[in-house]
């Protein structure tokens, strides 16, 4: 039992007749984006990715809108043959939902088209560049062995430089991989004459310059690792053909730049559903029960289900929504979650709980439904056969990696198959898991719950009204210049003017803050009125739409009726100026028992007489400044 | 190994790498007759016969092709090693 990595174990085989179904699309007057999808999304070999990248690019010509693909052009610089894999990149991009065009330079032009603004890669201005270096196009020194790495690392750095003058793109580099000869044997790493040495030094170099000018790194290194170095090199063919890299490696290497290419376009996939039964445990539930499943320690094959499991909550842990979708008992299902003490995933870390008896495709696409995300988002991991060939014909945008029969290559299958491939990484993506499942929670306890008022009541709110304050000045400051949609006046203040408001004593602010039992939403709302005479005039009100429809609106007409009680204001004016983008809130006011006074086709008047106005019983507790309580 | 059965698995090979379902690979044909047959599908071609024999050309073996035919002597020599 192998994993050959340069397979790509995790894709079916193409289909028998893939060469006519090539043939048809060429015939076509309007080829199927989602079709050249299917057919990249295949284990294919390079004649294969090379005949479908020629469909391709007559497809790309043939007609503008190849949905779902994106397009992207790359100019490629490399030294060596390069027009060996270049004809095959089209294909291994579509895989990820990239409509790829390729500028290529002549053979071994790396410095001459960098530096030449009117060069073919500058002149393209494509949208990034891949510097395909391998070791025998840059500068290493064995025989000196004085910082000669230096010497690599300021070549790429003029040739960066170079582009950035030319063609002001970003880069994506390419990190070095080591050839399998030693110089010294053990101690190679340790002296800077050895290339080993060198080309890690180098490497370094090259991650440090990408990520302080934001451009990307593929890394071949890592790959190359991966597969062996002794069969990344091929000498024989560099010798006679000057070959980068062996010529059987061409599919991962282009599966490489594909899925590089999708994370940048942001196709990258978001969320793992997972089947339960011998996917995250050996056996069955249902069947063998608590006692009876085997996960854990002391068992081989029940390690091989606790490693799935680890590698399932290290990708929650970086952003990576999970959800399970099995046919079972919800039940039974969720019982080993609670109860099998070696379950190193819990239910909390599962945003959606899919558990039934109806076929997977509607349970996956109730579950994209669930968490607001694209079907293209999601990915299956399923040990049984039929159910991954059901989803795959049902919804064949949802990625469905084949699994070996071993589960013990459950976890490299899945982390070698690329889907959540990713280019940046940050303090809110790690966080995602958490947001996902409270907004997940919050939807099914919707879909519980018997009518709304309940719903409300059971998600236990709390808002809370703060006038402006220091510390949020820049947040408020900036919601008031980006909101758009649920935003009555969309007046639009700097932060020096917000801050001018904050210290008026005319001026009434509010910044509302929600939470309920799911989590913190944070400033939800801001409200800026003035009092004039005997009326407030609510010159600002706005609302992140995220909160819409948990009666937020009426709890703050609420809280400023009590704010023109306490300041003998008997009229509340609001106004609502019509743009492109807030039609929603068009009759808001109207539906809160405002009258119509007036204004203009552009300056919508209304009108609440505060006599009138009967606080109505609101789903929240209230939390307000203590200033505000006089 | 037979010549036969060399130039039937040969075959397949040569219309996947040329993309040309008319091609009948023969003893005497060379490069010239075949009008996608340049450097980088001869690499190609040298790659997927070395995946499908199961064998690797030496540098010199792969320097030294003159036609179709030198191709099938140098497969059935590896081939039976």
């Amino acid at each position: 039992m192998t994993f050959q990595l340069q397979e790509l174990p995790w894709l079916e085989a193409p289909p028998a007749d893939f060469k006519s179904l090539c043939n048809a699309l060429d015939a076509s007057d309007a080829p199927d984006g989602a079709e050249i999808v299917g057919l990249a999304t295949k284990a294919l070999n390079t004649d294969q990715l090379t005949r479908l990248s020629k469909t391709i690019e007559r497809a790309r010509t043939k007609t503008k809108a190849l949905s779902p693909l994106r397009g992207f052009h790359l100019g490629l610089l490399g030294n060596g043959t390069t027009c060996l894999f270049a004809p095959a990149l089209a294909a291994g991009a579509a895989r990820h939902g990239v409509l790829l065009r390729v500028t290529q330079a002549d053979y071994d032009q790396v410095a001459q088209e960098a530096l030449d603004a009117s060069s073919t890669i500058n002149a393209a201005k494509p949208d990034a560049v891949l510097l395909a270096l391998d070791f025998h196009g840059l500068p290493f020194n064995s025989a000196g062995g004085n910082s000669s790495d230096q010497s690599a690392l300021d070549y790429v750095g003029m040739i960066r430089e170079g582009l950035e003058r030319g063609a002001g793109v970003p880069v994506i580099f390419q990190t070095v991989a080591c050839p399998p000869q030693p110089l010294f044997g053990s101690m190679d790493a340790q002296v800077s004459m050895s290339l080993r040495r060198q080309i890690q030094d180098f490497n370094d170099g090259l991650r440090e310059l990408a990520a302080k000018r934001g451009d990307y790194i593929l890394d071949v290194a890592a790959l190359a690792e991966s597969i062996g170095t002794q069969n990344w090199h091929n000498p024989v063919q560099w010798n006679l053909y000057k070959l980068p890299f062996a010529q059987t490696m061409v599919p991962i290497y282009v599966e490489y730049v594909g899925r590089l290419l999708g994370a940048i376009r942001g196709n990258a996939r978001k969320c793992l559903v997972l089947d339960l039964d011998n996917t995250l445990w050996g056996g069955t539930i249902g069947d063998d029960g608590l006692e009876g499943i085997v996960l854990g320690q002391g068992d081989g094959v029940g390690e091989a289900f606790t490693e799935i499991q680890r590698t399932a909550l290290q990708l929650r842990d970086r952003g990576v929504i999970l959800a399970v979708s099995s046919k079972n008992t919800d039940e039974v299902a969720r019982q080993p979650f609670r109860e099998h003490p070696e379950m190193t995933l819990k239910l909390d870390h599962i945003a959606v709980f899919q558990a039934n008896w109806s076929d997977k495709a509607t349970n996956i696409e109730a579950i994209a439904k669930t968490l607001n995300i694209g079907l293209d988002s999601l990915v299956l991991l399923d040990d049984n056969p039929a159910e991954r060939s059901q989803v795959r014909k049902a919804l064949p945008m949802v990625a469905v990696p084949e699994l070996p029969a071993d589960p013990s290559l459950y976890a490299r299958t899945l982390l070698n198959a690329g889907y959540f491939e990713a280019v940046t990484f940050s303090e809110e993506d790690r966080q995602r898991g958490d947001q996902y499942q409270a907004n997940a929670q919050r939807a099914e306890l919707s879909a519980k719950s018997r009518d709304m008022d309940e719903f409300l009541t059971s998600l236990g709110m709390t808002i809370e009204f703060h006038a402006f304050d220091a510390v949020n000045l820049g947040r408020i400051a900036q919601l008031i210049n980006k909101t758009n949609q649920f935003n009555l006046t969309t007046r639009r203040y700097t932060h020096s003017e917000v801050e001018t408001m904050s210290r008026s004593p005319d001026c009434l602010t509010f910044q509302i803050r929600l939470r309920d039992r799911f989590g913190d939403n944070g400033v939800i709302g801001v409200v800026i009125a003035r009092k004039k005479d005997a009326t407030f005039d609510i010159d600002t009100w706005l609302m992140s739409c995220r909160v819409l429809g948990r009666r937020v609106e009426e709890a703050i007409i609420a809280e400023l009726v009590r704010h023109c009680r306490l300041n003998g204001v008997d009229t509340l004016e609001g106004s609502y100026l019509p743009t492109a983008k807030n039609g929603m809130v068009r009759d808001l006011y109207k539906k809160l028992g405002f009258a119509p006074a007036g204004g203009t086709d552009d300056q919508h008047v209304w009108k609440l007489d505060i006599s009138e106005y009967n606080v109505p019983a609101l789903p929240f507790e209230v939390i307000r400044d203590s200033a505000a309580n006089a | 190994m037979t010549d036969e059965e060399i130039y039937s698995r040969l075959t397949p090979i040569f219309r996947d790498v040329f993309d040309d379902d008319t091609l009948t690979p023969h003893p005497e044909m060379t490069a010239a007759e075949v009008p996608a047959w340049d450097s980088l599908s001869n690499i190609r071609l040298v790659v997927a016969v070395e995946v499908e024999f199961k064998i690797q050309f030496s540098t010199g073996e792969v320097a030294a092709l003159k036609n179709v035919g030198e191709f099938v002597n140098v497969i059935r020599q590896r081939a039976s090693r």
